[in-house]
């Protein structure tokens, strides 16, 4: 056993790291659904820009990804910003209006992008003295890695205390149980949800920054993200920050131990994990109770 | 189970024949009319239309949003190119598989695609979808990887007579099928089950509640989709004579949903026009503007949102509506067909 699990060892810590990168773009897209009622197709086209963002600004110096980092943050505020206003007029139009919207969105920004970065994938490096291998247990392994596992973790686990234990927490996950009942003792919910759709689009945008070196920017990648962040929401069940999480590092591992062992059914497994969960508990593994 | 038939019987939509014939011989017309490349593109917007046709089945009918029918739209493409290289080059045979391939496929996966409804729906297709695509490129074994499928021979229409490789030839063979599958739709749509799927969009509860097992209606609607999708598969196979993974890509699933947007939902007539809105843009005004079809794509999307409620086929009504015309309710809905 430990034989299999020292062979695998690099797999999992991967898999670890690649799972908290999908948390912090699926704990936006889950609870944007889960509160505002808006599927936002356009979700992985903000990670999409962050990691063009990295690409375009880290020079390998601590500077340029603090730079690229703060630009991050605007460029997620401003596209969730847009989005937000841009969903605003379809109130009551039902899901596929918003989908059709947001999905054109993002098939003219991906096209924009295109044009300023070209059609190709855009390998990012990290910060220099983040460039090199470590020894973790005798085996080599990348040591932005290990750190974007710290700065990622923490990012989960701020999300998770300020959902779960602040006063503001309470009143998201008011939101996402019974807006009207929120909204009958005084609380303006557009300004809550206007927030959740704001600070989901910075971490999406942020993550983008973060991951670029892990899932470099080029065409196709918004897609691929999005799918992704989408098979994480239905594992973990919409509108929960704990599901997004075990979700996140549940499909990091398939994604990554399952291609080390099973390298024949990778395609499926994605699948297969999903049809398990929705087997066994349709609504997702920690899906909010609704009012 | 009760009988959906106690619904009151239609009588044969005399004026829709009437249109569907012109529309048809105006179709016919077009390689007498336009070059090579045009003719192909409406060969293309024609298995667009077909596409469209199932999207609009499940989204626009029954109410269940899809992003994911390019999986079933590549099983169909898949299966007849397979058939055509390995078996036969005869169109029939590569049609009727491909279609069966594309039911069996829907089949396993659509209990699990219905379990969800909605946006849940929605985001379980479009991973249906991105599975089927990622599958096409790895199983290099079936579908030759990231090269696919060169080498399809000429589809035989006619027993006995040679292959269709001439671009208005080939425009023919997939109008006709085209129009096959549209009377097949039409048809389904005006049945006793037809009604039932409207009937679960607008209330799934209460028909359940009067016993009916929804499930098994949507399943079906899936697996009749399924088999449709692929039907276009089959003839893209043998329009293109070249299947890649990229005739899978989320791109084309979200495409064949603008269509049925731009078209109107639960229109079948809109959702093939809308088709030919799409492929025409990304073949001619993509190159007017320097190939940035997708950004035109984009814009017509955020456009027919929200200037288009209700599509194409529910503009007449929208625009009478400015004028104060009084309606009776049943102009309300969108016609079936």
């Amino acid at each position: 056993m430990t034989g299999w699990l020292d062979a695998h060892l690099v797999s999992m810590v991967d898999g670890v790291a690649y799972g908290l990168l999908l948390f912090t773009l699926a704990v936006g897209l889950s609870l944007v659904f889960g509160m505002m009622d808006v599927l936002n197709l356009a979700h992985g086209t903000l990670y999409l820009a962050g990691a063009y963002t990295a690409y375009a600004l880290s020079d390998g110096s601590w500077l340029g990804l603090l730079v690229a980092l703060v630009v991050g943050l605007v460029v997620g505020l401003l596209g969730g910003g847009l989005l937000a206003a841009a969903v605003a007029p379809l109130q009551g139009r039902g899901h596929l209006d918003q989908a059709a919207l947001t999905l054109g969105i993002a098939f003219i920004a991906a096209e924009v992008m295109v044009v300023i970065f070209g059609a190709q994938v855009l390998p990012t490096a990290p910060p220099a003295g983040l460039a090199r291998s470590v020894s973790v247990l005798g085996h080599s392994y990348p040591l932005y890695r290990l750190v974007f596992i710290l700065v990622a973790g923490l990012i989960a686990v701020m999300v998770y205390l300020a959902f779960e234990r602040s006063s503001v927490g309470a009143l998201v996950r008011a939101t996402v149980a019974d807006r009207d009942m929120v909204r009958a003792m005084g609380v303006d919910t557009r300004k809550v949800l206007f927030g959740v759709f704001a600070f989901g689009a910075v971490l999406a945008a942020v993550g983008g920054v973060l991951g670029a070196p892990i899932i470099a920017p080029g065409p196709g990648i918004d897609d691929r993200v999005l799918v992704l962040s989408l098979v994480v929401v239905v594992i973990g069940g919409l509108g929960s920050v704990r599901g997004a999480l075990l979700g996140a590092l549940l499909i990091g591992q398939v994604q990554t131990l399952g291609v080390a062992l099973v390298p024949a059914f990778a395609p499926f497994l994605l699948f297969g994990a999903m049809l398990l969960v929705l087997v066994l508990r349709p609504q997702g593994l920690f899906a909010p109770g609704r009012a | 189970m009760p009988s959906a038939a106690t619904s009151p019987r239609r009588p044969f939509p005399v004026r829709t024949a009437l249109v569907v014939g012109a529309v048809v011989l105006l179709l016919a017309l077009v390689p007498w009319v336009f070059g090579a490349f045009t003719v192909s593109t409406f060969t293309r917007a024609l298995v667009f239309a077909v596409l469209a046709m199932s999207v609009n089945l499940l989204t626009g009918v029954a109410g269940m949003p899809t992003l994911g029918q390019a999986a079933y739209f590549g099983v169909g493409a898949y299966a007849g190119a397979l058939v055509a290289i390995h078996w036969s080059d005869l169109g029939v045979l590569q049609l009727v598989l491909a279609t069966l391939a594309g039911v069996v496929a829907a089949l396993v996966t659509g209990p699990l695609a219905i379990r969800g409804r909605g946006v849940a729906f929605l985001m379980i297709t479009l991973a249906i979808g991105e599975i089927g695509y990622s599958a096409a490129g790895r199983l290099d074994s079936v579908t030759g990887g990231t090269d696919g499928l060169s080498g399809i021979p000429p589809v035989v229409a006619v027993p006995g007579s040679g292959g269709l490789v001439n671009e208005g030839l080939i425009y023919y063979y997939v109008l006709v099928v085209a129009v096959v599958a549209y009377l097949a739709v039409a048809v389904l749509l005006r049945s006793p089950f037809g009604l039932t799927l409207r009937g679960l969009r607008d209330n799934e509860a209460r028909l359940r509640a009067v016993g009916y097992r929804t499930d098994s209606y949507a399943l079906a609607a899936y697996v009749y989709a399924g088999g449709l999708a692929a039907l276009a598969g089959s003839l893209w196979a043998s329009s293109q004579r070249f299947v890649a993974p990229g005739d899978l890509a989320f791109e084309v699933s979200a495409l064949a949903l603008l269509a049925v947007i731009v078209g109107g939902l639960g229109s079948m007539w809109g959702a093939s026009l809308g088709a030919l809105v799409v492929v025409f843009t990304q073949d001619y005004l993509g190159q007017l503007f320097s190939g940035h079809a997708p950004l035109l794509l984009g814009l017509l999307f955020v456009l027919a949102v929200y200037l288009l409620p209700k599509g194409i086929a529910g503009g007449p009504r929208q625009w009478r509506r400015m004028f104060g015309r009084r309606r009776t309710p049943d102009e309300e809905a969108v016609s079936p067909v």
